[in-house]
């Protein structure tokens, strides 16, 4: 599952991140954004189950997009 | 006798100091409730103090939002009880929807720890309406002290919400406190986290459940720099109590 600060949010970590790269020597870098990856260990749960505590719980829908990939 | 409940969550690490307060300050009866708790409905005020909840783990106040105790407040609050979070109080009262928007990373990824100024931009609210005598014998009133001096400290305490959000709290009156410089002037600078508009405190549409990020249990001693937080525990005390005379009143004029 991955968490990503919505578009519209300010995002400080992402921006001091861009900054850094860009002093270091790749001034190209136009935008970081920094989000969560959680790898989470289900046997038999249904899907709607885990949408439901991805949007309640692993992520705050007012301020974070997530995009849940099951395999 | 009015009683409050301080809800201590694993990491709560200002619920001493509101329990002092509510105590020793101003005299009323004030319990600890650990978050494992089933219910608060035994209490007329409930406070959720600052503090890292569950480490801040996940986002702040997230892991808190889903405590046994939690419902209880949900439950409390829709029934019209007074409830006031405090700094990770407001991030968990954010998380748990009794306050629209979020908190997020100060814009300046800093953690922030200093006295700053919110200004009272409305003050017939439960929190804010009241008159306080303050040690050196000056009366302290919503328009006489009209900037609050209050101390900050937090990591996640920039307060965002959409614009359609931003948009009702301020046509709501639902914007308490604002951070301003000390002439009151909301300005850019004065901003310490990077929050909307420069918002430090809000009301639900309701007006009976607050948030904000000053803490005003660390604003009610002149030996501590500031008694101007006491505005807010006279207050929402005041009407907590004058809601459960209304409620304990004569049959037939109970209010439910």
């Amino acid at each position: 599952m991955t968490v990503m600060p919505k578009r519209s949010v300010l995002d400080p970590q992402g921006v001091a991140v861009r900054d850094a790269m860009r002093h270091h020597g790749l001034p190209e870098v136009k935008s970081v954004r920094v989000g969560k990856f959680m790898e989470i260990e289900v046997e038999g749960a249904n899907e709607d189950a885990l949408h439901e505590i991805c949007r309640d719980l692993l992520s705050n829908p007012v301020i974070e997009d997530y995009e849940l990939r099951i395999q | 006798m009015m009683k409050a409940a301080v809800i201590r969550f694993p990491g709560s690490n200002c619920d001493q100091d509101c329990h002092y307060v509510l105590t020793k300050e101003f005299g009323i009866e004030a319990e600890y409730v650990w978050h494992k708790e089933a219910s608060v409905e035994q209490f007329d005020l409930i406070v959720l103090p600052g503090g890292f909840s569950y480490g801040d783990y996940l986002r702040c106040g997230a892991i808190a939002r889903y405590s046994p105790v939690m419902r209880s407040v949900a439950a409390e609050a829709e029934r019209g009880k007074l409830v006031v979070g405090i700094c990770n109080g407001f991030q968990i009262l954010c998380e748990a929807r009794l306050l629209p928007g979020a908190l997020i990373r100060n814009r300046s990824l800093h953690f922030v720890c200093e006295h700053v100024y919110a200004r009272l931009e409305n003050m017939e609210t439960a929190f804010t309406h009241s008159e306080v005598a303050k040690a050196d014998g000056k009366l302290l009133t919503a328009r006489t002290g009209l900037l609050l001096h209050m101390p900050i400290a937090h990591g996640e305490g920039s307060y965002t919400a959409d614009a359609e959000t931003l948009r009702d709290l301020n046509r709501n009156g639902q914007v308490v406190l604002r951070y301003a410089d000390s002439r009151g002037a909301i300005t850019d600078a004065a901003n310490p986290n990077g929050s909307a508009e420069n918002i430090a405190g809000i009301v639900n549409g309701r007006g009976n459940v607050f948030g904000l990020m000053p803490h005003p249990e660390r604003a009610c001693d002149p030996l501590l720099g500031s008694e101007d937080g006491k505005l807010i525990f006279q207050s929402v005390i005041e009407s907590a109590s004058k809601k459960m005379k209304s409620s304990s009143g004569p049959i037939g004029k109970r209010q439910t």
